[in-house]
């Protein structure tokens, strides 16, 4: 644990040594408004909850989620100080968490930074905030998830663009995973009903949206946990099969 | 203590370490040295625990570095090649980050801290960010990360690549200082580096080990081992002489290098002959306004050695020593 915390707060501070935290959170911020205000039509509906803001989450962080894994581990790999984080005396799943981890908290920065909306729909009337805190909840774990697969396709690569382009193509399978478009496409291949059902069931979409009604589900949680714990031991893996090349 | 036995490393066809063995022992700098691609790297690269053997062992302080990979981590510095670092960090933070995952507390964390900064002469830079400095502050740095938690076995990949002189001499200065009671295993392709500071050389070419010697005796292999230098100002008198030594019993063979009037003798069999030729000189009454005795050229063995003149892949070369 003092090893993971270490490596946390390393990573942390990196974020907010670069401009990247800075543009990253500015952007977020300006994307997450605009697509409430305008597309989710915020006021035009008339009523005090957070939904048009919570509905765009999975497509906001389709593409800015790869944004912060990308660099994750391409960059240690391109910059050749993965030699020297491997040959201090922590452990490989240690990394992987230590990162993961202050990847996951600054996601959740940026998040949190959206309270003002919050503040604005409580203002202008009474909105049931028990379940804006059950979608804050779902809308940070479904980000959890989406950047333990892109810490995976970062691990795969040295090239930041390559492990942006790969998670943004993961990612947005799995969060299409509940939709015809996906599911079609493994009938077409003849694949077992069982099999279709059951990657129906790893969209994130349906667990977000279950957990965005107000309602937090321990099967929900589950599949979150295990989505981040599975993708997290896969970039272990990777990592130690090709760190060196 | 390092105990290397049977280390492999292939990368499918490739075989990058083939089955080397040694041991290096507390007081030992040990220079590492071959050609590009020859297995230098990776074989400190699996010792410092980075990459995993194909086969074989190796041991640090007692620990296994793949059963007891962090016992055996906390008790090397290691400079990987280029001396990598987080570039956005500040040294300071840098250094302060490995200060935390050495386990370096209180005191003995302030002494150390303070001990690497001034050693390696980093306090003016402390608080600029690591992209920023010069590749001989960089280095500097990596050498500082370490030695930070003042380790049993320091493994240095080409710790002085691109520094200038007086700032490789500085760290020959810092490697000499430490000595005394630790391993220090450096790469270098630089000869004279190997004379400089370390008290035991091994060659490695195409993944094995073809010397391992003290650079003394590497450097009696040589043809120059005892060969004698002679300078003429005048021409004629430098082709007389050149006769007279080349009449020589002892002497092998005379070079001549007519751009600055030089005549090198090379002995037979690494014989001494410099009392001979001093006094060839003295009854002949050359004018002769240089003499100098050489100690033989490290690069010519190393040459002679990892490139041998003929082509016999067919049977391996032979380990010396």
């Amino acid at each position: 644990m003092r090893n993971i915390a270490i490596l946390f707060r390393r990573e942390l501070a990196s974020y907010f040594a670069t401009p990247l935290a800075y543009v990253f959170i500015v952007i977020f911020l300006l994307l997450a408004g605009a697509f409430t205000f305008y597309l989710g039509g915020f006021y035009d509906r008339g009523q005090a909850d957070l939904d048009p803001f919570f509905n765009f989450h999975p497509w906001l962080y389709l593409f800015l989620i790869p944004a912060i894994s990308m660099r994750l581990w391409a960059e240690e790999r391109k910059s050749g100080s993965i030699e020297l984080l491997m040959t201090l005396p922590i452990t490989l799943s240690q990394a992987v968490w230590g990162k993961f981890l202050a990847a996951w908290a600054f996601a959740g920065i940026a998040l949190a930074l959206t309270f003002p909306l919050w503040i604005t729909v409580n203002y202008l009337g009474s909105p049931d905030n028990g379940a804006i805190l059950a979608a804050y909840i779902g809308s940070f774990l479904m980000a959890g998830g989406f950047l333990a697969i892109g810490a995976c396709m970062s691990a795969l690569t040295r090239n930041q663009v390559i492990a942006f382009i790969l998670a943004v193509v993961v990612c947005f399978l799995f969060t299409l995973s509940g939709f015809p478009l996906v599911l079609d496409f493994f009938r077409g291949i003849a694949a077992p009903g069982a099999l279709v059902d059951a990657i129906a069931s790893l969209s994130f979409l349906s667990h977000f949206q279950s957990i965005a009604k107000g309602v937090i589900d321990l099967r929900d949680l589950v599949y979150f946990a295990l989505v981040i714990g599975s993708w997290l031991a896969a970039t272990a893996l990777v990592l130690d099969l090709k760190k060196a090349d | 203590m390092i105990e290397i036995t049977h280390l492999t490393k292939r990368y499918g066809a490739l075989t990058a370490v083939d089955d080397v063995s040694f041991t290096v022992a507390p007081g030992e700098v040990l220079g590492f040295l071959g050609p590009n691609g020859a297995g230098k790297s990776t074989t400190m690269k699996m010792i410092a625990g980075f990459l995993t053997p194909t086969a074989g062992s190796a041991r640090v302080c007692g620990h296994d570095v793949e059963s007891d990979a962090l016992a055996a981590r906390r008790c090397i510095g290691y400079l990987p090649e280029g001396a990598p670092s987080y570039g956005e960090m500040t040294v300071r933070g840098f250094l302060e980050f490995i200060a935390d995952v050495r386990e370096l507390r209180g005191e003995r964390r302030r002494a150390r801290l303070d001990d690497v900064i001034g050693r390696l002469q980093l306090r003016s830079v402390l608080t600029q960010t690591i992209e920023t400095l010069s590749k001989g502050f960089r280095r500097r740095v990596g050498l500082a990360q370490a030695i930070l938690h003042d380790p049993q076995v320091l493994i240095l990949d080409e710790p002085t690549d691109g520094l200038d002189p007086n700032q490789k001499h500085e760290v020959r200065a810092l490697i000499e200082a430490m000595s005394a009671d630790k391993i220090i295993v450096i790469s270098t392709h630089i000869l004279e580096e190997v004379d400089a500071v370390c008290n035991r050389a091994i060659i490695i070419a195409n993944g094995r080990i073809v010397a391992d010697e003290k650079p003394q005796s590497l450097e009696a292999r040589s043809r120059y081992h005892n060969a004698v230098t002679l300078g003429f100002a005048d021409a004629a008198e430098m082709g007389r002489a050149r006769a007279a030594l080349e009449a020589m019993p002892q002497v092998a063979a005379v070079e001549v290098r007519e751009r600055d009037g030089r005549l090198t003798a090379l002995p037979r069999d690494g014989e001494l002959v410099l009392p001979a030729i001093t006094e060839l000189a003295r009854s002949h009454r050359w004018n002769v306004n240089e003499l100098h005795l050489e100690s033989g050229r490290l690069d010519e063995v190393f040459r002679a050695i990892t490139n041998p003149p003929a082509n016999p892949p067919a049977n391996p070369p032979a380990t010396g020593g």
